[in-house]
C-alpha cells in the first residue's frame, strides 16, 4: 500500500517576464520554487495555499501541460519529463484532472454523454462506448436520461459530477483535483466531497487535492502540504498538521478560518497576518514568509530555512521554519 | 432605522417570472449587524440590491412591500431623491473588488468624487478627508496612494478602498454583499476585522450578506437565513447556531467542512439541488431536500412563526417534534458512520 | 431569429431575388436579350417596367438576370473566404509557431485596400467571373482570418480546451469539436457581411471596366453602360443602382440580425419588456 506513485523532486517552474516594446526578459516569476513530495498509492495529499502560491501551476506541471524549469517528476518510479509525445499520450491515461470551475471546464456545445465519452474516443476505446459512459454516469450519481443534455441544463454540482466522470473514464491511477468544490454551494460541496471519498475507496484511486483553505482538506486528506510563494512551508500527515501545526503560516491560515460557532468566535484569539502576499517575481530574501510573519527575526531575513523533518514528530512532519511554534 | 415589510422583488426573464425575493420582512437598528445567509440563487443579492434600488428595472420589479428608511418608503421615491440617499445614507460594498473600481481613474479621484457628490466642500478639504478615510481603512502611506491606479493594488487593498468610498459620507447603513468571497482567508480576516473596527468607531449599521456561515458567526448579531427567496429562519446568532429550529439551517450547519472535525469525518450532505425559482416545489420550498419532510410538507407552505422572543422559523414541525426528529437522524447517521468504517 | 420582422423582410427579399433570377427565362414576358432598335432608351412603361437601354433591350429583365452574377460572385466569395479564413485563422490562433508566419502574410495582404488588391489581380489575370471570384477571395479572406484567430485565442484559454488536452484528445479533434463550434457565430456574421461587400466590389470592378466581360449582364456592367445616358435616360442607371443598394442592405440587416441572434443577452429583451408591462399590472392588482 505504501508504494510511491508520484514523486516530485525539487521542482521549479519559472515563467519569464517580458517587458517593454522589445519584449526583453526582465525577471522570472517563480511560481513553483523548489517543491518536493512523495505521494503513495491510495493516499490523498492535500495542497493548501492562497492565490498566487503556485498550487495550480504545480498541478499543471504534473499533468504535463507545462514543462518545469528544473527538478524531476517520477510516476511509478519513472521520470516523465523527457517523455516524447507518444509516451505522454500513454501517461495521460493514468493522470487525470478535475477542474475548479464547473462552468468553463465543460464544452457548452457538447452533450453530457459526449463529454464523458471524449477521453474514451481519444484512446480508441470505443467498444461498448455507450454502456461504459452510462456506467460512469451511474458511478458519479447522474441519471441515464442526462446523457443527451447540454451542460447549461445542469446545476453546478451536477456539472462537477460530469467533470469527475470524464476524469474517471480512462481508469486513471492518479486524480489531480484542482479546487473541485470551491465554486460550489455549501450544501452541494458536501455531496461532491463524499462522492470523491466513495470513489477513492471503490476504485483505489490516489488523489492530489488542491484547495485554498484548510477546512475542506480536513475531510479528505491523509497528508497535507501548505504552500506559500512557490515553496512548501509545512507538510505532514493530516492528524499531526491540524493538531500540532508548527509553521507560523499554517497557524495563521488555521486561525483565519471563521468557525461556524458564534460562541467560540467571540473568544477566539487569532493571528491576523499583516500585509499582502509579496510578488513571486521578487520573493523576499531569506525565508519567503518573513515579511508577514509575526515571529520573524533579523536572522530570517538573511537565511533560508531548510525543509526539515521536525525532530519532535517522528511521523514525518516536515517544516520549513527556524522558530517553529510549540503547541501544548 | 431601516425597516423592510413584506418585500417582493420578482425578475421577469424570457422563460418566466422568477420570484427572487418573495415576501421578506426585517428591520435593523443603528450600530447593529445583521447577517443574511443563503446559497446562490436564494435571492440574498437581489434583496441587498433592492434595499438601495440598484436592481435594473426591468427586468426586476417590486409587486409588493415597502422599504422604510427613516419613515420614507424607498420604493416610492423618485430617482433624484434616491440618489441623495444612495451613497450618502446607505452605502454598499460589493463582492468583486476587481471590477468595482474604474481602472482608468486614480484611487484618490474616485474617493474624492464620492466625497464631493454629497458634501459641499473644497477640493483640498475633500483631499484631506480622502487621506483620513484611507488611514481609517488601514492603507499605509495614504498620501502617496491617492495617486495610484486600481491595478497597482492587490485584491485586499482594493476592498479597503471600496470600504473607504462607502464610508465617504458617514452612511448610517452599510450593505456588504459577500465582501470577502473573492479574497484569500488571511485577507478575509483582515477585512472582517476592519469592518468591525469601523462599526465601533462610527456606529454604522451593517447588513452583511454571505454564503459562509463562519463569516456570519463571526460578524453578525442577528441572522436571517434565506432559502429560495424567503426567510426561513431568523433570530440572534446564538439561537440560529445553537437552537436551530429550521431543518434547512440545521442541515446546512451539519454539511459544513470544518477544521475542528476528525480526519476523514464524513460530511453530512443535503441531498438534491437548490430549487428552480421559476417553478418552485409545492408546499414548503425545502421539502424535496428535507430529511424530516412529511406528506403534510408537500401541501402546506409554512409561515415564519415565532419560537421565542426574537427567534422565528418557517417549519410546520413544533420544537419538540423537531428535537425528536433530529435525534432520530443523528442516531441513524452514527450507526451508518460506524458501519462505514 | 426569423420570427422578427426586421430579419424576415431582408430574408424574404433575398430568397425572392434568388428564385426570380434563376427562373427568369420561364416567366419574363420580354426576353432581356432581344434588341429592338425602335425601342431605344424608352422610359418605364407598362410594357417595359424599367424602360429600355440603348439597344432597346428590356431593362427589367436585364436587372433581374444580372442578379445571377452578383449573387454568384457574392456567395462564392463569401463561402471561399470563410472556409480559407477559418482554416488559416484556426491554425494561426492555435499553434503559436504558425501564428507569426501566417499573420505576417495576412498583415501584408491587409495592407492593401481590398478593392485595390482585387483591381490589381483582375488586371493581371484578366476579367472573367472566375478571376473576379479569385481576386475578391484573396482580398476578403484575410479579414476572416483575423476574426477567427482572435476568437480562437479567446476560446483556447477556456478550461474545457485544457481539459480535453489532459484527457488525451488530439489537436485536430480539439480544433474541430471544441474550438470551432464555439466560434461559429462571429464567422457566420462576418461571412454575411463579406457577401454584401463582394457584391459591391464586383459592381465597382465592372463599373471600372475591369470586371466581368461586358457581354454578360451584371449590375456593374449596366451602370457602366448607362453612364453616358444618365441625363437622357436616368432609369437606365437608377434601377440597377436600387437593386445593388437593396441587396447589400438586406445582407447587412441579415448580418446584424444574426449577430443579435447569437448574442444570448440581446435575445428576447424587447419581448420581456412587453410582457413585463402586462404582468406588472396583473401582480399589482
Amino acid at each position: 500500500m505504501t508504494e510511491p506513485l508520484l514523486e516530485v523532486r525539487d521542482l521549479h517552474m519559472h515563467f519569464p517576464m517580458k517587458q517593454g516594446v522589445l519584449q526583453r526578459k526582465t525577471n522570472d516569476v517563480k511560481a513553483v520554487n523548489g517543491v518536493s513530495f512523495t505521494l503513495n498509492k491510495g493516499e490523498t495529499l492535500g495542497i493548501v495555499g492562497e492565490s498566487g502560491c503556485g498550487k495550480s501551476t504545480l498541478a499543471r506541471t504534473l499533468v504535463s501541460l507545462l514543462k518545469p524549469t528544473s527538478g524531476d517528476i517520477l510516476f511509478e518510479g519513472e521520470s516523465i519529463l523527457n517523455y516524447n509525445s507518444k509516451e505522454l499520450h500513454a501517461l495521460r491515461r493514468n493522470i487525470q484532472m478535475v477542474y475548479q470551475d464547473p462552468y468553463t471546464s465543460l464544452n457548452p456545445r457538447m452533450k453530457a454523454g459526449d463529454i464523458i465519452a471524449a477521453p474514451l474516443k481519444a484512446y480508441n476505446l470505443t467498444t461498448n462506448l455507450k454502456k461504459r459512459v452510462l456506467e460512469l454516469m451511474d458511478l458519479v450519481g447522474l441519471k441515464a436520461d442526462d446523457y443527451n443534455k447540454l451542460p447549461h441544463q445542469f446545476s453546478g454540482g451536477q456539472r462537477q459530477r460530469i467533470g469527475i466522470a470524464r476524469a474517471l473514464a480512462l481508469n486513471p491511477k492518479l486524480l489531480i483535483l484542482d479546487e473541485p468544490v470551491s465554486a460550489l454551494d455549501v450544501s452541494v460541496q458536501a455531496q461532491v466531497i463524499n462522492l470523491l471519498e466513495d470513489l477513492q475507496e471503490e476504485l483505489g484511486l490516489t488523489y492530489l487535492f488542491i484547495a485554498h483553505d484548510l477546512s475542506v482538506i480536513r475531510h479528505i486528506s491523509d497528508k497535507v502540504g501548505v504552500m506559500y510563494l512557490g515553496k512548501m512551508m509545512e507538510m505532514s500527515d493530516s492528524e499531526s498538521l491540524y493538531k500540532d501545526a508548527r509553521h507560523p503560516y499554517t497557524n495563521a491560515l488555521l486561525s483565519a478560518i471563521p468557525l461556524p460557532h458564534p460562541g467560540k468566535e467571540k473568544k477566539r484569539e487569532r493571528i491576523v497576518l499583516e500585509g499582502e502576499l509579496p510578488s513571486p517575481a521578487n520573493p523576499p530574501s531569506g525565508c519567503v514568509f518573513h515579511t508577514r510573519c509575526p515571529f520573524a527575526t533579523e536572522f530570517c531575513k538573511g537565511n533560508v530555512p531548510a525543509f526539515d523533518l521536525d525532530e519532535k514528530n517522528s511521523s514525518g512532519h516536515y517544516v520549513s521554519c527556524f522558530y517553529p511554534i510549540e503547541n501544548k | 432605522m431601516l425597516e423592510i415589510n413584506n418585500l417582493k422583488a420578482y425578475i421577469d426573464t424570457p422563460d418566466g417570472i422568477v420570484k427572487a425575493v418573495d415576501g421578506v420582512s426585517f428591520s435593523i437598528k443603528a450600530g447593529e449587524t445583521i447577517g443574511i445567509v443563503g446559497e446562490s440563487g436564494s435571492g440574498k443579492s437581489v434583496l441587498a440590491h433592492s434595499l438601495m434600488q440598484l436592481n435594473p428595472k426591468p427586468p426586476v420589479f417590486y409587486p409588493q412591500g415597502e422599504i422604510l428608511f427613516e419613515g420614507k418608503n424607498l420604493l416610492q421615491l423618485k430617482e433624484k431623491e434616491l440618489r441623495k440617499i444612495r451613497g450618502n445614507e446607505i452605502a454598499m460594498v460589493y463582492q468583486d473588488p476587481m471590477s468595482s473600481l474604474n481602472p482608468v481613474l486614480k484611487i484618490g479621484d474616485q474617493l474624492m468624487e464620492a466625497i464631493l457628490t454629497h458634501n459641499p466642500m473644497t477640493k483640498s478639504e475633500a483631499r484631506q478627508r480622502a487621506i483620513e478615510l484611507l488611514t481609517d481603512v488601514g492603507i499605509p502611506d495614504p498620501k502617496k496612494r491617492l495617486n495610484a491606479y486600481p491595478h497597482q493594488f492587490s485584491g485586499g487593498m482594493r476592498q479597503r478602498v471600496l470600504i473607504a468610498i462607502a464610508l465617504a459620507c458617514n452612511p448610517k447603513v452599510l450593505i456588504a454583499d459577500e465582501p470577502t468571497t473573492a479574497l484569500d482567508v488571511t485577507i478575509q480576516a483582515q477585512i472582517l476585522e476592519l469592518m468591525k473596527r469601523i462599526q465601533e468607531k462610527y456606529g454604522t449599521a451593517i447588513i452583511i450578506i454571505s454564503h459562509d456561515l463562519g463569516v456570519i458567526a463571526q460578524m453578525a448579531e442577528k441572522v436571517l437565513v434565506m432559502y429560495s427567496g424567503r426567510i426561513v429562519e431568523k433570530g440572534n446568532v446564538e439561537e440560529i447556531f445553537y437552537q436551530t429550529a429550521m431543518p434547512y439551517t440545521w442541515s446546512l450547519l451539519r454539511s459544513l467542512p470544518r477544521i475542528d472535525s476528525e480526519a476523514h469525518e464524513r460530511l453530512l450532505s443535503i441531498e438534491g439541488q437548490p430549487p428552480n425559482l421559476m417553478n418552485p416545489p409545492s408546499g414548503c420550498n425545502f421539502h424535496p431536500r428535507c430529511p424530516f419532510a412529511t406528506e403534510q410538507c408537500k401541501l402546506v407552505d409554512p409561515e415564519l412563526t415565532e419560537r421565542s422572543a426574537d427567534h422565528a422559523a418557517a417549519c410546520i414541525l413544533s420544537e419538540a417534534e423537531f428535537e425528536e426528529a433530529k435525534k432520530r437522524i443523528e442516531t441513524k447517521d452514527q450507526e451508518r458512520g460506524q458501519g462505514h468504517d | 431569429m426569423l420570427s422578427r420582422k426586421r430579419n424576415l423582410i431582408p430574408f424574404v427579399f433575398l430568397i425572392l431575388l434568388f428564385v426570380a433570377t434563376i427562373t427568369a427565362e420561364w416567366w419574363l414576358p420580354v426576353s432581356p436579350s432581344v434588341m429592338d432598335s425602335g425601342l431605344r432608351l424608352m422610359a418605364p412603361s407598362s410594357e417595359n417596367w424599367f424602360g429600355t437601354d440603348h439597344f432597346g433591350r428590356d431593362l427589367f429583365g436585364q436587372t433581374i438576370v444580372a442578379a445571377r452574377v452578383s449573387l454568384l460572385v457574392g456567395f462564392t466569395v463569401a463561402l471561399l473566404s470563410t472556409v480559407l479564413g477559418t482554416i488559416t485563422g484556426l491554425l494561426a490562433g492555435y499553434y503559436k509557431r504558425l501564428d507569426s508566419i501566417i499573420m505576417r502574410i495576412i498583415d501584408g495582404m491587409l495592407a492593401f485596400p481590398s478593392l485595390l488588391l482585387a483591381l490589381a489581380l483582375v488586371a493581371a489575370l484578366g476579367g472573367s467571373v472566375t478571376n473576379i471570384i479569385i481576386a475578391l477571395t484573396f482580398s476578403f479572406w484575410p479579414v476572416i482570418t483575423r476574426v477567427v484567430r482572435s476568437s480562437v485565442l479567446q476560446v483556447k484559454t477556456i478550461q474545457y480546451v485544457e481539459a480535453a488536452k489532459t484527457s488525451g484528445v488530439k489537436d485536430p479533434v480539439i480544433l474541430a469539436r471544441y474550438i470551432l463550434p464555439n466560434i461559429l457565430s462571429p464567422i457566420i456574421v462576418q461571412g454575411t457581411f463579406i457577401f454584401a461587400r463582394s457584391i459591391l466590389a464586383e459592381a465597382a470592378l465592372s463599373f471600372l471596366g475591369v470586371g466581368v466581360e461586358p457581354s454578360i449582364p451584371t449590375w456593374g456592367n449596366m451602370l457602366q453602360e448607362s453612364q453616358i445616358y444618365i441625363t437622357l435616360a436616368p432609369w437606365f442607371s437608377i434601377f440597377p443602382g436600387i437593386f445593388i443598394v437593396m441587396t447589400v442592405l438586406a445582407l447587412n440587416l441579415l448580418g446584424d440580425g444574426l449577430r443579435d441572434a447569437f448574442d444570448p443577452y440581446a435575445k428576447g429583451k424587447k419581448k420581456a419588456r412587453k410582457r413585463l408591462f402586462k404582468q406588472k399590472k396583473q401582480y399589482a392588482s
